[in-house]
């Protein structure tokens, strides 16, 4: 290599490697479980006390009626299934090396964890609301 | 020598070879670690109840008596409790992987000593919450 290089052995080799990207996904993979201590915690909190209560469908009512509860459960509930999106694809990138099977398994997995995370959503609007 | 560990030039290139697990001794640290990986994917079906939950409640009191049917039987209680227990195993060891990535606790005492504190967190919150709850919910 005897031309003149302007660009950094950095910039060379950034992208090149086989994955391409991968910043964004260890990062939202921090972002939602540095989220999910404290709410995670609340959860189990919650559920507890419902429990204790008998959990019946009054009881839950109750305790989603007013805005608190119910973002604190929607927060959750979305970092939950971002974060479980982001933590399965790995699994699978790391175990399924069956092209086609991978890629099946990679959109199941998006889209399952989107239309769940949006029912989950959904429901906490819905008992907030109507009761 | 075996094709892996040469290169197209025929020079033996030494690198490292990945563990067998069949030869691996199990340690602390490295048991702990595909356990959080294990409660990981065993939460998503936790997720998957959560939502069920949520949308037959959404759905009405006749609806919800489903999910409450099967989480108050047998095979409900069980996976309660595994669940619980898988959650706080990969909450805590997610606080230990939180530290790690700001640069806390990286050397091999406090790999395993860590390891040990989550592990009876884990296993000391998953025993009380139990424990209270049976007891409250006996005493009337
Ligand atoms: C409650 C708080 C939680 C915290 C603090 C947390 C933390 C973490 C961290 C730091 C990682 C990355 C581990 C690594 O780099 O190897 C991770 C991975 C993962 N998490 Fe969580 N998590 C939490 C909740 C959950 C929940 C509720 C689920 C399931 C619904 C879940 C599923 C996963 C999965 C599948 C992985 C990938 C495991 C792997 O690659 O080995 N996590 N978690
Ligand atoms: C019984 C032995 C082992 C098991 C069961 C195991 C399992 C795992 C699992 C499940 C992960 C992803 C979750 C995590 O980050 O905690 C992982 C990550 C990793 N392992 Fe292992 N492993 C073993 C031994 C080793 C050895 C001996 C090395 C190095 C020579 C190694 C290097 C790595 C690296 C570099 C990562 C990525 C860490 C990261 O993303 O933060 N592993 N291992």
């Amino acid at each position: 290599m005897r031309e003149t290089q302007i660009q950094t052995p950095l910039a060379r080799v950034r992208g090149l490697g086989s994955a391409k990207q991968g910043t964004e996904h260890w990062w939202m993979q921090r972002l939602t479980a540095i989220l999910m201590v404290p709410l995670g915690l609340w959860v189990v909190a919650e559920l507890w006390l419902l429990a204790m209560r008998g959990a019946d469908h009054a009881a839950l009512v109750d305790w989603l009626q007013g805005p608190v509860a119910a973002t604190l459960l929607i927060l959750f509930s979305g970092a939950m299934f971002f974060h479980l999106k982001l933590g399965l694809q790995v699994v699978i990138e790391d175990y399924v090396h069956h092209k086609p099977k991978k890629w099946a398994l990679l959109i199941g997995l998006s889209l399952g964890c989107l239309i769940a995370g949006v029912a989950c959503v959904y429901s906490v609007i819905a008992i907030a609301l109507k009761g | 020598m075996d094709k892996a560990s040469t290169s197209k030039s025929g020079v033996h290139a030494r690198r490292p070879l990945s563990p067998h697990l069949q030869v691996y001794r199990p340690q602390l640290t490295s048991v702990l670690s595909i356990v959080h990986r294990m409660t990981g994917v065993f939460l998503a079906s936790a997720a998957a109840m959560l939502c069920c939950w949520l949308l037959t409640a959404a759905a009405g009191p006749d609806y919800y008596a489903w999910s409450m049917w099967f989480l108050t039987s047998w095979v409900g209680y069980a996976l309660l409790v595994i669940w619980s227990f898988c959650l706080f195993y990969h909450l805590c060891n997610g606080i230990r992987h939180l530290f790690w990535d700001i640069g806390i606790g990286f050397s091999l005492r406090a790999t395993y000593a860590s390891g040990a504190l989550m592990l009876g967190a884990a296993l000391g919150l998953t025993g009380v919450s139990w424990a209270v709850g049976l007891a409250v919910y006996f005493s009337g």
